[in-house]
């Protein structure tokens, strides 16, 4: 574990008092740098390497989490800032004995190849869904001041265009999130 | 990143107070801030969040108006059934920039101040005005496809990126802004920002410690609104021109028109030529190619970025005829 205080070069760096934050209903109180992403504290202090850290400037979406149920890019928050929040990583929604159903449906409709977008894409996925569930309008909404929001191809593609996918499967993530989504409907 | 001391700010006073200190900077969702702190283009050496204070409500105003709080998120404003009723060219504007993943986090205030994405501005192994004051600006001889036709100058011919932005332009936007003796003001956002001349790092007239507290919308010009957005990719991608469009018509006359431009200059470009030109004209394609001329005159293109002053212009021309056309029907 890291020291209170961080020696860089000649510079004495102030740590953060001590912060405790929720990940997956779990409270973990530690000390770091003020400096020290979101990301960078799961999978560096935290041993939580689900999220990953792709391009750590906000374009690739692969460090996408749920905050407070909302998704957010992960590698531009600090984490001193999330005190008190609710943190979902992909570690809280399954696990490989216990697969979330939107994980299933990405293993069955072959929705990655390297698998390396995939936690933020699902994620992103759930945050997404709930924002169309509460009626949020996107880019390609054609009646933006509409109640219910009508769940197409088109409005899943422009939603998900925060999660790049190098392996380009993206055809495949589509349905996973389709029939993912189709399947709750009939649940309800 | 440089190293920063932290405070998360209890109230309004106490944010502005912390912000005096010199190297201090607010932060909020930190989206644009950190990816310029992560490069050392930003070297805060205090960071106040006021990401938690009481200021993201959306509320009517007694004059037909609405008030947004700074801390409201983007995708607070642009889901707010009042924007999307009343002002959909603001809704529009906000839903066409970013990802969901940056709505979510984004500001309002933090919109309104985040810096160019000139590649230049972002590659500090090249000169740049903005960044280095007096180095040069590395894109007038560059690759400036993406760069500013309008209201440049030869020290910086950067774009400002706000999609949203352009919508308050058009919509005659004010920013609320206190200072560390908690004295409260109010700007037009046509004198928010500032165009480069020989001080390109100068962006905004906030002046040092003073906080963004929201953003009040007039009540809303009459007609229809539009946001057209122009890029290189369908989505999640800065503009190469955009364009905020609220009009009205009667009798198959424009009575009313509000045009500003994105991705085009340094700020958002609110053009009174072209909405000059349209007052009182008919709806007619021949008028709106008028009105685009208008709104471009006096560009200057800087190579790569020549395509820009006929994008514009047809970019324009097609956004009235979609939406005086529709006015003129309804």
């Amino acid at each position: 574990m890291a020291d209170a205080t961080v020696r860089t070069g000649t510079e004495l760096i102030p740590s953060s008092a001590a912060t405790t934050l929720t990940v997956n209903g779990r409270d973990y109180t530690l000390e770091f740098d003020p400096r020290a992403s979101l990301l960078d504290v799961f999978r560096e202090r935290l041993g939580l390497t689900g999220t990953k850290k792709g391009c750590d400037q906000g374009q690739c979406g692969a460090c996408t989490v749920l905050i407070n149920g909302r998704r957010v890019n992960s590698c531009l928050t600090l984490a001193v800032m999330h005190e008190g929040d609710e943190i979902t990583t992909i570690e809280g929604l399954g696990n490989p004995a216990q697969l979330h159903p939107l994980q299933a449906a990405f293993v069955q409709c072959d929705g990655f190849q390297c698998g390396y977008c995939t936690p933020g894409q699902i994620c992103s996925a759930i945050g997404m869904l709930d924002e169309v569930r509460a009626g949020e309008p996107s880019h390609v909404t054609a009646d933006i001041a509409a109640q219910k929001i009508e769940l197409s191809g088109p409005e899943i593609r422009e939603r998900m265009s925060g999660n790049i996918c190098r392996c380009a499967a993206y055809s495949n993530i589509l349905a996973a999130i389709r029939q993912y989504a189709e399947a709750g409907q009939e649940a309800h | 990143m440089r190293s920063f001391t932290y405070e998360r700010a209890a109230d309004s006073a106490s944010a502005v107070a912390a912000a005096s200190r010199p190297g201090a900077k607010f932060i909020s969702g930190g989206t644009n801030l950190l990816d310029l702190m992560k490069l050392e283009i930003e070297r805060p050496t205090h960071l106040v969040d006021i990401s938690r204070l009481p200021l993201a409500a959306i509320e009517d105003l007694p004059d037909g108006g609405l008030r947004i709080g700074a801390q409201a998120k983007n995708t607070a404003v642009a889901s707010d059934m009042r924007v999307r009723t009343r002002y959909a060219v603001l809704a529009r504007a906000v839903l066409a920039g970013a990802s969901g993943q940056l709505r979510n986090k984004a500001s309002m205030g933090g919109n309104l101040l985040q810096r160019t994405r000139c590649p230049y501005f972002y590659d500090t192994a090249a000169p740049c005005n903005k960044r280095d004051i007096g180095s040069g600006c590395s894109a007038l001889g560059g690759f400036n496809r993406s760069h500013a036709i309008l209201g440049a100058s030869d020290a910086c011919i950067a774009t400002h990126p706000s999609d949203m932005a352009v919508a308050l332009s058009a919509l005659d936007a004010e920013i609320e802004a206190v200072d560390e003796r908690n004295a409260s003001r109010r700007i037009p956002i046509a004198d928010f920002h500032v165009l480069p001349g020989d001080t390109p790092h100068i962006e905004t007239t906030l002046r040092d410690g003073e906080m963004i507290t929201a953003v009040t919308l007039p009540p809303a010009p009459p007609g229809r609104h539009a946001y057209r957005k122009v890029r290189d990719r369908a989505s999640y991608e800065f503009a190469l021109v955009s364009v905020a469009l609220v009009i009205d018509t009667q009798d198959g006359r424009i009575t009313s028109a509000r045009v500003a431009l994105g991705g085009v200059a340094p700020k958002p470009w609110r053009s009174a030529g072209a909405e000059a030109a349209l007052l009182g004209e008919p709806a007619t394609t021949t008028g709106f190619r008028a009105a685009a001329d208008r709104a471009l005159a006096g560009a200057t293109p800087r190579g790569h970025n020549d395509f820009k002053i006929d994008l514009a212009k047809r970019t324009l021309i097609r956004t009235l005829i979609d939406t005086a056309e529709q006015a003129e029907g309804a």
